[in-house]
Parts: structure tokens; sequence; C-alpha cells
């Protein structure tokens, strides 16, 4: 497996790069993404599919954010964020041309090379979407490698889809099954109405032979592995993005701490069977 | 419009009579009937007598409340293989929700009078019939409550 690609300043890794926002697009109402640039002289950005970034917004602080964009494209380096708190929304205020510090990549990624060979399934709710587009990309661009690819999103409502026009896009090409579903919707709205576990039986993948990648919140992510195991997909063929507060993230602090593993440095993306019990435990 | 055919083999094609014992399905296929519905076109209305149920073959139809003044809130979509209706089986037997189909959909109607004189007659036909049922509902519950804890955000709001 090639090995994963090192922090951009490896001898600095608590020292943010400067990057310039090129061009910023607003997704949904809380929701945009960001293109970035290395200032003039620096290295193209080579990254893994669910490997992120700690993204520095001068003056007011630092958050881990995933990458989103394609990983065959190093010039751009993309990130699509959801604006929750202090930090998110100072960003969502950032214009074109505005330099913000950038650390990584860091962590785990989607195992998108050892799957190579078996069926498919990835499942996404809301934001959750965005880690899982560079294994996408990186899917389609290697399509004839994999077997049938299957691509399940849940949002809540059809106002919250995440990159529709590229779910349609996806969804018009012969060799990949998409499926969005939302939780209400009114009369306009032609799709699926109910929760995304309900998608699962219908992508008609082989559970014995399939990779399944789900990324979302937790409660969304617990539901969908149940809905994957009853139909025999089992935990060490599923793979999950975890969300922890990290301040380093490079294994030193033990912000991210996940029982005896570091978000940061072990995760974010963990093989299921690995953090299972963890998983199940509360506050944890 | 209804069309009587051989429907006993629609019916073993169904997921929902996966593995029914083929006497039960045959009692049931002599209440069944075959019915298309254009896209656009109700199924049934919220306060129709629920005097049937019905089996998705193919489409795809919406369950939604009618709001005075505004868009239908549609509550979840049937797809084929999915069951629609159970107010057939609890009193008083009326519609809870209209079902519209969002595409031309072809059903399977299975008649509540037809098929309930059948079960009071046999009760083992009763027992799998609501053996089959309870699980459908409980999953449709489950469902249900996921949908209102906004799973894809900030569940804890
Ligand atoms: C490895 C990793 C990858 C991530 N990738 C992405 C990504 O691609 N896009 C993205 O938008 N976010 C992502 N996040 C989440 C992101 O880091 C947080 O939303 C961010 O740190 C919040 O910081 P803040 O200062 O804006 O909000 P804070 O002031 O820290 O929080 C404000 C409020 O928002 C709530 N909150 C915090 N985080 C979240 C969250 N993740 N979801 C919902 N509510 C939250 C808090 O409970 C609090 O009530 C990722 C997190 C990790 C650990
Ligand atoms: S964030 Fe410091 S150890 Fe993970």
């Amino acid at each position: 497996m090639t090995p994963l690609p090192a922090i951009a300043d490896a001898a600095e890794p608590m020292v943010p790069i400067p990057f310039r926002i090129e061009r910023t697009v607003k997704n949904l109402s809380d929701t945009f993404t960001v293109d970035l640039r290395p200032e003039e002289g620096r290295k193209p950005f080579h990254f893994a599919p669910g490997q992120f970034n700690m993204l520095y917004q001068f003056g007011v602080g630092e958050v881990p954010i995933s990458i989103s964009g394609d990983p065959q494209d190093p010039e751009t380096l993309v990130h699509t964020i959801r604006a929750v708190g202090a930090v998110t929304q100072a960003m969502a205020g950032m214009k074109r041309g505005a330099v913000m510090g950038v650390r990584g990549p860091f962590g785990s990624a989607w195992p998108v090379e050892a799957v190579e060979g078996s069926d498919v399934v990835l499942v996404a709710g809301g934001v959750g979407l965005a880690p899982l587009r560079p294994a996408i990309y990186h899917i389609l661009a290697n399509r004839a490698r994999y077997g049938r690819l299957v691509i399940l999103y849940g949002a809540r409502t059809p106002r919250d889809i995440l990159f529709r026009a590229e779910l349609e896009k996806w969804s018009s090409r012969l060799d990949t099954f998409v499926d969005v579903t939302v939780d209400r919707a009114s009369g306009g709205w032609h799709g699926n109405v109910g929760v995304v576990t309900k998608l699962i039986g219908r992508g008609g993948f082989d559970p014995d032979n399939t990779a399944a990648m789900i990324c979302g919140p937790e409660t969304m992510m617990r539901f969908t592995i149940q809905a994957l195991n009853d139909r025999g997909v089992s935990n060490e063929r599923i793979h999950v993005s975890m969300e922890r507060n990290m301040k380093c993230a490079v294994g030193f602090c033990g912000h991210c701490q996940f029982g005896g593993q570091f978000v940061c440095r072990d995760g974010p993306v963990f093989r299921f069977d690995r953090i299972e019990e963890m998983f199940l435990v509360r506050e944890l | 419009m209804v069309h009587i055919e051989g429907l006993e083999r629609v019916l073993q094609e169904h997921a929902f009579f996966a593995g029914m014992d083929d006497g039960y399905r045959d009692l049931v296929a002599g209440c069944a009937a075959n019915e298309v519905f254009h896209a656009g076109t109700y199924v049934y209305r919220e306060g129709d007598p629920a005097d049937k149920f019905y089996l998705i073959r193919h489409g795809q139809v919406a369950l939604e409340v009618y709001v005075p003044g505004k868009s239908p809130i549609i509550v979840e979509t049937l797809k084929s293989d999915d069951l629609m209706g159970w107010s057939w089986l609890v009193p008083p037997f009326r519609a809870s929700f209209d079902a519209r189909a969002l595409e031309l959909s072809r059903l399977v109607s299975i008649d509540a009078a037809c098929l309930r004189g059948k079960m009071d007659q046999d009760s083992s036909l009763g027992y799998e019939l609501h053996k089959r049922f309870a699980p459908i509902v409980a999953a449709r519950l489950a469902a249900a409550r996921r949908q209102l804890i906004d799973l894809y955000g900030h569940p804890e709001e």
C-alpha cells in the first residue's frame, strides 16, 4: 500500500503554513467550501482521501477539517466547512485573497487501495459527505479496479443536500448507484423520504465482498453500522471517520484521546472492529 | 385501474412473502388485485376507509400530510418491495396519511375484508400475517423516531 502523505512541513508540524483563499462557494445556508493555494514557491499539497488539516484563522483559533477535494489535484487544497461555532463562523466570513494557516495533512485514510476488487458502499450524512468525497474521486478515477460502487446519502431536507450537482452527476453514471434521502420534504421533492439506513438494502452489493465507509455524526454511524450488520456486512469490512476535539493533531497533547487511541494520529478513519468496544461505551 | 391475473407468482416475488408457506400465500392471492397509479394520483387519502393494503412492485409512493394552503409534507416514501398500509388491521380501519404516486407505480392491493374473513376462519393464517406485519411496523416506528432527531446535524439540539 502507498505510504500516507507526510505533513507538508514535517520539520515543523506545529507551524501553520499560509495558504491563500482562491475561491469560496456557499454550498448551504451554513456550509461553505474554500479552495486554497499555497503561497508562491511552496510545494504541491499531497494527501490521501480521509486525511484532515488543522486550519488556523489568525487571531481566532484552529480547527480540524477534513480535506474534501480531489487527491489527484495537489495544486488546490479544498475544504468544506460547516459554520457551527467561533472559529468556523469566522472562517465563513473570509473572502477570496485572505490568508488561512494550514497544518497537515494528518491522520489515517480511507482504505481505497486495500479494498480494490471489492464492492464499495459509502454512506454519508450531512456534511459527512465532504470527507468521503476524495474517496469517491479516487474510486471514480480508478473505476475498473472496484466492483459495485454504491453511494448513499442522508440530509435533513432537500435544501440541506451537500454537493447536489455532483451527486446528480455521479448518479447519471451507469457504473455507480447513488441514492439520496431526506428526513422530510414538501410536495416538490421527488426523491426518497426516510432515514439513510433504509437505503442500505437497495444498493445490491455482495455483503461478503463489500467495503463500507461511513462518515457522519456518531449516532448516524451507529445506526448505519447496525443496518450494514443486518445485511451481513461484518465489522472488519466497515470503516468510520471519528471526530474528537483536537489541539496538536500530532499525538502529543492527548486532547483527542478515544479509549487507548488518539483520533488525530490513529484515526480519524478507523476500521470499525478495532474500535467497536470503545464506540459503544457511552461518554467516551 | 384494477386487473386480476395470476397473482400467486407476483406475490411470490415480493419481499413480504419471502419464505411464506405456499398455502398461506395462495389464500392471500385470492384477495389480491393488480393496480396501476399514474404519477400524481392518490392511492388513498387520509381518513379513507382502510379497506386494502398494498405491496409495491414498481414505482414510488409518498405518504403525505395535507397542509391547507401549502404543499403537502412528505413523511416517508416507499418503493418496490415495500409494503404500504396497516390501518386495515387496526380499528377504526381508516387511513392515517395520503398516499400519492410520485411516478407510474404498479401495486398489488389486498382486499382487507376478504383477508380478515380468511384470517377469522384460519387463525394460523392470521398469526402468520401478524408475525410479518409486526416487524415492519416496529422498523417504521424506529425509523420515524430517527427522522425526528436530526441524525445528520446536531442530534443533541
Ligand atoms: C478529524 C476531523 C475532521 C473534521 N472535518 C470536518 C469537515 O470536513 N467539515 C466540518 O465542517 N467540520 C469538520 N470537523 C468538525 C470541526 O472540527 C468542528 O466543527 C470545529 O472544530 C468547531 O469549531 P468552532 O470553534 O467553530 O465551534 P466550537 O465553538 O468549538 O463549537 C460551537 C458549537 O458547535 C458544536 N459543535 C462543535 N463541533 C461540532 C460538529 N462537528 N458538529 C456539530 N456541532 C459541533 C459544539 O457542541 C458547540 O455547541 C472535523 C473534526 C475532526 C476531528
Ligand atoms: S490532538 Fe493532541 S494528541 Fe491528538
